[in-house]
């Protein structure tokens, strides 16, 4: 019976493709796309501010309310925040990155890759909220400053407008550094993958033919790691741009992307504006990805 | 010959325990055509590596045209190099490859394209600037490194197993082309290769390696017809080794001796050697027939095997199986044995 159903099936290759497609695809299908049509069907409707209900007819008007003033700052702020975490990330995981490509032996190679990704084995919301502590009034880094005798200058950055705040836990910095270190693992492994993928030989290749050390980096590795970094901005960029729990637990009352959609879904039942909220984020990836292959990110692939 | 274009005095290359080259002392002549022949591991590749700045000695002192350059980083040193899998930079076109060294020169963009040019004539490659290496077979490939290295004007050329990754038909061809390309530029070329067919066809001299140390430096002729090592004799080409009890039955010295199969003459047994041959008998125990030639394999009676080769010049294949099983005496000229040392 089972030889049959083998030799059934091996004389038909696109029927077991087939099978084997199939679900997959309908996950992806109904799933993914499904989702996202939804999101751009409701994004068209529009609420009754009477009676709190959703009218289901066509209308830009939900879509016009996203120029408003309070809106374009929201998708600005967030924008902002998400470039620079993007921009501190790839800053930070570069050097850790060539470091684990290049030089480290193998068995560091493991314990950094292991001590990168193992944040990534616990909660999201427990490693927020640990950082609640680190910056909190009474926390680790004003009880460090203390010590040093740097407070001075903590209360004199709190004090300054937008970066600063009552306390490092309730600032537009500390949603910074949070996002800096929750994102950072997703940065770090594209990068050190690209970097892993430069043989050896083009580094040596480049200093044979008379480039120092920082030429070779800025011709050859830098331009072949590139498509890396874009790969882990993607994640960093894209992340930050609908997370609503960091800026929720360290950020001023000021809305970002994340927790607008969650307060017009959730407090306000506007389905229709959160739906179209929530196409700002895909338009400024689009946009992004559009700017990322005019520089070249993509040639290498 | 002229002055010496590269000089290893004593040098050695300890990687912990293992001595990837042992106390190696060599001089290559400015102008020359010189290769590093060796098996992998043999430490041909680290010398190179080590002329080219790659890697430093551990002991030792190299010189390039007269210079200490054993501590000098690699973009300090008028040495450029083909590297076995080419290097080519994937992110540029074949044009930016070539013109690589010279914008790290500072060459304005004019000038650079006119040299490309140059070089990709030289390289048989007109009209290839724009392409990207992805789109280039391993030949063109290869010929574009050789032009990224060339255009350089170094004064010593580094090739590392450069013909390695091409089928038989294009490495034969690119051999004929290296060597007249060395002709044409003049530049001394350092040819690193495990094939020795290769090292005989395109060398001026030759340094056979084996494990970190040089056997023997000589031309291409002298390599081959006087081999001064057991090594050497069976590393290139192929060679029947004789000592012992054989050896003083033959040639009355009991030392190690090397002798080519193609020297030796299979005859009837009752035919008689001149006074400047060596002569054995023995019974044929297997004859393979090659085409071009026929490998006999001769026992010889009181011990010993021989390998010899003959040419079917007249003979067919139903001839010389013939020979299978039959007494032979064997017989070649004394010049051709090589007495070995190690």
């Amino acid at each position: 019976m089972l030889s049959r159903v083998s030799t059934y099936l091996y004389l038909r290759p696109k029927l077991v493709l087939g099978l084997l497609l199939v679900p997959p695809l309908l996950w992806f299908l109904v799933i993914y796309i499904g989702s996202l049509i939804s999101l751009l069907v409701n994004s068209f409707f529009s609420l009754d501010s009477f009676t709190g209900q959703i009218v289901r007819e066509f209308t830009l008007k939900t879509y016009a309310k996203l120029f408003e003033t309070s809106n374009l700052q929201i998708f600005a702020r967030t924008t902002i925040m998400a470039a620079l975490v993007t921009i501190a990330c790839a800053a930070l995981a570069f050097p850790l990155s060539y470091y684990m490509a290049r030089f480290a032996t193998p068995r560091m190679k493991t314990f950094l890759y292991i001590g990168v990704t193992l944040p990534l084995w616990s909660s999201y919301v427990v490693r927020v909220y640990s950082w609640k502590l680190i910056l909190a009034q009474e926390g680790i880094v004003s009880w460090f400053a203390r010590i040093v005798q740097l407070d001075g200058l903590l209360d004199w950055y709190l004090s300054l407008p937008i970066v600063g705040g009552p306390s490092l836990a309730i600032s537009s910095t500390g949603v910074f550094l949070v996002f800096v270190y929750i994102w950072l693992p997703y940065m770090v492994i594209p990068i050190q993958t690209a970097l892993e993928r430069v043989p050896k030989s083009l580094i040596e290749a480049s200093s044979d033919l008379g480039a120092k050390p920082a030429q070779t980096f800025r011709n050859v590795i830098l331009p072949l790691a590139f498509p890396g970094v874009i790969a882990g901005s993607i994640f960093t960029f894209s992340l930050t741009l609908g997370d609503f729990i960091v800026p929720q637990l360290f950020g001023s009352s000021a809305y970002t992307i994340g927790r607008a959609v969650l307060t017009f879904q959730g407090t306000s039942n506007n389905i229709p504006l959160a739906a179209a909220f929530t196409m700002g984020p895909i338009l400024i990836m689009i946009v992004y990805l559009l700017i990322a292959r005019k520089l070249g990110a993509f040639d290498a692939l | 010959m002229g002055e010496s274009a590269i000089l290893f005095k004593n040098v050695s290359r300890h990687f912990g325990e293992v001595k990837a080259v042992d106390d190696v002392t060599l001089e290559i002549h400015d102008g020359e055509f010189f290769s590093m022949l060796g098996p992998s591991g043999s430490g041909k590749t680290t010398c190179l590596r080590m002329i080219a700045g790659f890697d430093r000695p551990t002991l030792g002192q190299i010189f390039l045209y007269g210079q200490d350059v054993s501590n000098l980083p690699p973009y300090d040193r008028s040495v450029n190099t083909v590297f076995q899998d080419y290097a080519l930079f994937p992110h540029m076109t074949v044009g930016e490859n070539i013109a690589y060294g010279l914008m790290i020169k500072g060459l304005a963009k004019d000038q650079r394209k006119k040299q490309v040019d140059e070089m990709l004539d030289l390289v048989r490659l007109t009209g290839f600037a724009d392409r990207k290496p992805s789109q280039l077979s391993g030949g063109q490939r290869q010929r574009v490194a050789l032009a990224r290295a060339l255009v350089n004007h170094p004064k010593v050329l580094l090739l590392d197993e450069p013909l390695g990754a091409l089928d038989l038909k294009l490495r034969q061809q690119m051999q004929v082309e290296l060597k007249a390309i060395q002709q044409r530029v003049g530049i001394t070329f350092i040819f690193v290769t495990h094939d020795q067919e290769e090292a005989l066809t395109m060398s001026d001299r030759i340094a056979v390696f084996n494990l970190g140390k040089i056997e023997q430096v000589g031309s291409p002729a002298d390599i081959y017809e006087h081999p001064q090592t057991s090594f050497v004799a069976g590393f290139v080409g192929v060679s029947n080794l004789i000592g012992g009890e054989v050896a003083k039955r033959i040639t009355g010295a009991e030392d190690k001796f090397s002798i080519r199969p193609e020297k030796i003459h299979l005859s009837s047994m009752d035919a008689k050697a001149d006074a400047d041959m060596y002569s054995a008998t023995g019974k044929v125990r297997d004859v393979v027939y090659l085409g071009l030639y026929t490998r006999y394999l001769v026992e010889l009676d009181g011990g010993g095997d021989l390998v010899v080769v003959e040419q079917n010049l007249k003979s067919t294949s139903m001839d010389v199986m013939k020979s299978k099983g039959q007494q032979t005496r064997l017989m070649w000229k004394k010049e051709h044995i090589s007495k070995l040392g190690g």
